[in-house]
């Protein structure tokens, strides 16, 4: 269960833990909360999962990973979970979902994405996940990122505006 | 491990390093930061740095871009609600379509991707109303339809990701 207050303080996390001394307390003077409950609400929350992770937050083009593709494939229902725990715990796949699908025009059902230094190294490590569970024996499309127009958190509160960063090619 | 002041420089990812002290920050702190009150002292501490240069290089990495932020990452549904959207878009109205998707405060990813569906964006709002209004609306505001591709299952773990140094820490 996740009451108001949780989620008053999950939304002032959005944008980040401020970077000072007793962080805990910045962000509890945020929503009139003090350091030892925003401590005891985080870790209810982590225990309970609902913070799956909680540190530093990355951004893998930055980083070098420039090419990232979108793998989807579409996977009868009564195999989908299978694959898709077993495409999670693979190595070099950072992101595995079963989406609600929109045919006729997008049949798909199960999204892996895939970071690599390039798109060589994308589609090598794709392929050798394909083979290893047998996933092109269905409808699939890869697709490459492009533009990246914005990328931040998720806000899940009404946010006070913020500048975002400057559009980057990549992929 | 002994450090200077970070370095605050304009980012160049063709020509960024990273020392052993800001790959261990980058990689070994994505999950399970200390909850207690001074975090970064914990940090610091089995960095063998003091605390205010583990806030400064983290203050650093954020202002680079390299860091998005030191913060959660929530299981989706969990808080709000959320979803994957497309649209095709000639790809000489693309730039002003992306442009009034991104200004929308519930959008936080907005990527080009190589396919007919080729804008893709993640929105997220307090809830189901208003991420309906948010989609309404950007369907009316762009002119184009949207796939509305909702979250059935996530399998991922989210275990943060485990940075490969070696191919990447040095570019030429």
């Amino acid at each position: 269960m996740v009451t108001e207050r949780d989620k008053e303080l999950i939304g002032a996390l959005q944008k980040g833990l401020p970077l000072v001394r007793r962080p805990y307390a910045a962000l509890g003077e945020r929503v009139g909360m003090g350091e030892q409950e925003v401590l005891r609400r985080l870790a209810d929350l982590r225990a309970k999962g609902v913070i799956r992770r909680h540190g530093v937050i990355v951004r893998h083009h930055e980083l070098g990973y420039r090419a990232n593709a979108m793998s989807v494939w579409a996977i009868p229902d009564e195999r989908i979970d299978d694959l898709g725990e077993q495409l999670a715990g693979e190595p070099g796949v950072t992101l595995c979902y079963r989406r609600r699908t929109a045919p006729p025009a997008w049949p798909y059902n199960l999204y892996c994405m895939i970071h690599g230094q390039d798109r060589e190294a994308v589609l090598a490590r794709r392929r050798e996940l394909a083979e290893k569970y047998g996933l092109d024996q269905w409808a699939h499309r890869v697709l490459f990122s492009g533009r990246r127009f914005k990328q931040r958190g998720a806000w899940y509160r009404p946010p006070q505006p913020a500048p975002e960063k400057a559009e980057v090619r990549h992929g | 491990m002994t450090r200077g002041s970070p370095r605050v420089q304009p980012f160049n990812p063709e020509k960024r390093e990273y020392d052993a002290f800001e790959q261990a920050l980058l990689n070994d702190w994505q999950h399970d930061l200390p909850l207690v009150e001074r975090p970064f002292a914990v940090m610091a501490e089995k960095l063998g740095v003091s605390e205010d240069t583990v806030i400064e290089a983290l203050q650093a990495l954020q202002e680079e871009g390299v860091i998005s932020r030191v913060g959660a990452t929530i299981k989706p549904g969990s808080v709000g609600a959320g979803t994957l959207a497309a649209m095709s878009v000639p790809e000489q109205d693309l730039e002003r379509v992306a442009a009034l998707v991104s200004a929308r405060p519930e959008v936080n990813h907005n990527y080009e991707r190589e396919h007919e569906f080729n804008l893709w964006f993640v929105a997220t709002a307090p809830d189901e109303q208003h991420l309906a209004e948010a989609l309404a609306v950007m369907e009316q505001e762009t002119g184009y339809p949207l796939l509305d591709l909702r979250l059935m299952y996530d399998y991922h773990l989210d275990l943060g990701f485990d940075i490969q140094w070696s191919q990447n820490a040095t570019k030429s």
